[in-house]
């Protein structure tokens, strides 16, 4: 009943209303939307790669390496030499090592090459393998795998044969028409770059960059030229023993033989949170304050309502409300508003999330959950109705002190 | 009029004893009635100027003020001494209250403005809704005005759904403080007839507060509030 009359008031001011709600939804999207950004950019690069204990690439700067290894972002400095990847692969303290050689794309995706050994070794999310939707792992030099977004974007099947261009962007002016590659797999989708990438193996990057006429020639016989790269991107490693990351470490960054830079995921990783954190926390900051200025929007709109609603506190006086129920039903009106509020910001930021996904991921390489009702959002939406009850108790008072004064007949 | 016409076996709606109440603590005199009974059944007329304290003796009877000494009894139970919660709830259950104007709460539907008074007597009634449409005919409205929202309804109507907004958890007590003053004469008479009868057939204790000597017509007991009223001052 309290409800109902709560709402009715509430109709009968329909325009104050409305203006304060559509303030409200604005705040709490921004909240919401803030929080949901933040958890989920964390969770999607956390999950980026797993179980890989070393990253090793030419020296430049840890987070350079990890941007470009393992986010596909920006360009490598320099090479390393093919030869350290089989020094390292040799090592006693190696389990497995991936070579990725990077610089190539094709229609905006990143050309990546490598072994077998990345489809049986690398990791993402909790330890996840990368699994094949359909087809298999390369076995021939012109072969490639694709990632699953690729595949979705670009219409590939298995079978198909693509032509890789030289260079990162969409319209490269090299195109390697004399290479055709034929599509063999393509993984299943993980919400990583991954995703996004063609992988193909090493000497198919070479045999790419090799001259025309080489090219012909290889294309007639596939072990007339040798196409053993000399350098590579970069390399990761897995250790037999956790033990030993320091050790090895210490001795890839005093290699002599060539100049070599290891990183370790996890720690490049909080590094570049920390990065994050300031942007993160300025962006909360900037949520709370537009929230708590709409907060304040509603509680002028209820007490300014007060004056108007002093005859309609005597009549439910009379008929036997308690000033406290007076108290309730202010807070009440407070309560439907911010509840409805923050379902629709909820149900707003979910439809945006589901119909800019795509984009996002392509664009900025989000992978956003388009799900916004997860336990973090719950408690985002608690805290603002908890901010409300604190807000709104000022009109209520004023309606509890009406109610205590008022008097039949008071003259309007 | 004699003051007390109650004989010992009839049952007493109001009872006032040695009442005191100050507007502001400050104040130096006080509203004060050494006395003052009504029987169950009457119907009072309860006249006096403007700013005689017609309307504070309402509010007291009301329990929306409370005296500073003196008791107030209303039908044979202690009322003035009550927690302010029990005095609420007693007034929901026992008094049906009618202002001058603005008795309806205007965004409301009629029904649900009548649905409220059963509320928050909290009595369980199921049959509001038929027993609303029998008074609504009673007051001769037509039951169709139900639905309508109260701030549609003209004045004469808007009172007469506060007569059974009023009625509707059946009390035994009704306070009325100028219903008419917005009616022209012909409603105003329709009006008071329709009261009085309603009252009498359900043996309502009525107080009706008026400044119009006119109304005194339909009572059988009228009381000048001046009469009643003693300020402490002069008492000694």
């Amino acid at each position: 009943m309290l409800v109902s009359l709560a709402w009715s008031s509430l109709a009968s001011r329909r325009k104050s209303v409305i203006l304060t709600f559509l303030s409200l939804l604005i705040s709490i999207s921004v909240l919401l939307s803030v929080e949901h950004i933040r958890q989920q950019a964390k969770e999607s690069f956390n999950r980026t790669i797993s179980d890989v204990d070393m990253i090793v690439g030419a020296p430049s700067g840890q987070l350079n390496l990890l941007l470009y290894s393992v986010f596909r972002m920006g360009s490598p400095t320099s090479n390393i030499n093919y030869k350290s990847y089989e020094t390292l692969k040799g090592s006693s303290l190696v389990k497995w090592a991936i070579p990725i050689s990077l610089g190539d794309s094709h229609r905006g995706f990143r050309v990546m090459g490598t072994n077998n050994s990345y489809f049986e070794h690398f990791k993402y999310g909790t330890k996840q393998p990368l699994t094949f939707s359909s087809g298999q792992p390369f076995n021939a030099l012109f072969e490639a795998v694709i990632g699953a977004d690729v595949a979705k974007k670009l219409n590939y099947k298995v079978g198909q044969s693509v032509v890789i261009a030289h260079g990162i962007g969409n319209t490269s002016f090299t195109h390697h028409d004399n290479t055709p590659f034929i599509i063999k797999g393509i993984l299943s989708p993980t919400g990583t770059p991954v995703d996004k990438t063609i992988h193909v193996s090493l000497n198919a990057i070479e045999a790419i960059h090799l001259s025309p006429a080489k090219q012909a020639k290889l294309l007639n016989n596939v072990d007339s030229v040798n196409t053993t790269p000399e350098s590579i991107t970069a390399v990761m490693l897995g250790l037999k023993s956790k033990f030993s990351t320091f050790k090895l470490q210490r001795d890839i960054n005093n290699y002599k033989a060539d100049r070599l830079m290891a990183v370790l995921p996890g720690v490049a990783m909080t590094e570049l949170w920390q990065m994050m954190a300031t942007v993160e926390n300025l962006l909360r900051i900037i949520g709370i304050l537009v929230l708590v200025s709409s907060l304040f929007g509603l509680s002028t709109m209820l007490l300014a309502s007060m004056a108007q609603r002093k005859n309609e506190i005597a009549v439910l006086r009379v008929l036997g409300a308690g000033p406290s129920v007076i108290f309730s039903l202010v807070l009440v009106e407070a309560l439907i508003l911010v509840i409805l509020a923050s379902a629709a910001a909820t149900a707003l930021l979910s439809l945006t999330l589901w119909l800019l996904g795509d984009w996002l991921g392509a664009t900025y390489g989000l992978f956003l959950n388009a799900n916004m009702l997860n336990v973090e959002t719950l408690k985002v939406i608690a805290v603002i109705t908890v901010a409300a009850i604190i807000t709104s108790a000022i009109p209520a008072y004023e309606a509890y002190k009406n109610a205590l004064h008022s008097s039949l007949g008071a003259k309007n | 009029m004699p003051n007390t016409i109650s004989s010992a076996s009839t049952p007493l709606a109001i009872h006032i004893d040695q009442l005191s109440y100050k507007y502001h603590k400050a104040d130096k005199t006080s509203f004060y009635i050494p006395n003052w009974q009504v029987t169950q059944g009457e119907q009072v007329f309860l006249h006096g100027e403007s700013g005689s304290g017609k309307t504070t003796l309402l509010n007291l009877l009301a329990g929306v003020l409370t005296p500073q000494s003196g008791d107030i009894a209303l039908l044979e139970q202690a009322f003035s001494t009550l927690s302010s919660k029990k005095r609420d709830k007693f007034r929901a259950q026992n008094i049906g209250v009618v202002f001058q104007q603005f008795n309806l709460i205007p965004y409301l539907s009629v029904l649900k403005n009548i649905q409220l008074a059963s509320y928050f007597a909290k009595t369980g009634n199921t049959q509001i809704e038929q027993y609303a449409k029998a008074l609504l005919l009673a007051l001769k409205l037509p039951t169709t005005i139900l639905q309508k929202a109260a701030n549609t309804l003209s004045v004469g109507q808007q009172q007469r759904v506060a007569i059974a907004r009023a009625l509707i958890n059946k009390p035994k007590l009704l306070l009325v403080d100028e219903p008419t003053s917005a009616l022209d004469a012909a409603s105003r008479d329709a009006f008071m007839t329709l009261l009085i009868d309603l009252c009498k057939q359900h043996g309502i204790t009525l107080v009706f507060v008026s400044h119009d000597m006119h109304l005194q017509q339909f009572f059988e007991r009228s009381v000048n509030v001046t009469s009643l009223l003693k300020e402490e001052g002069s008492k000694c």
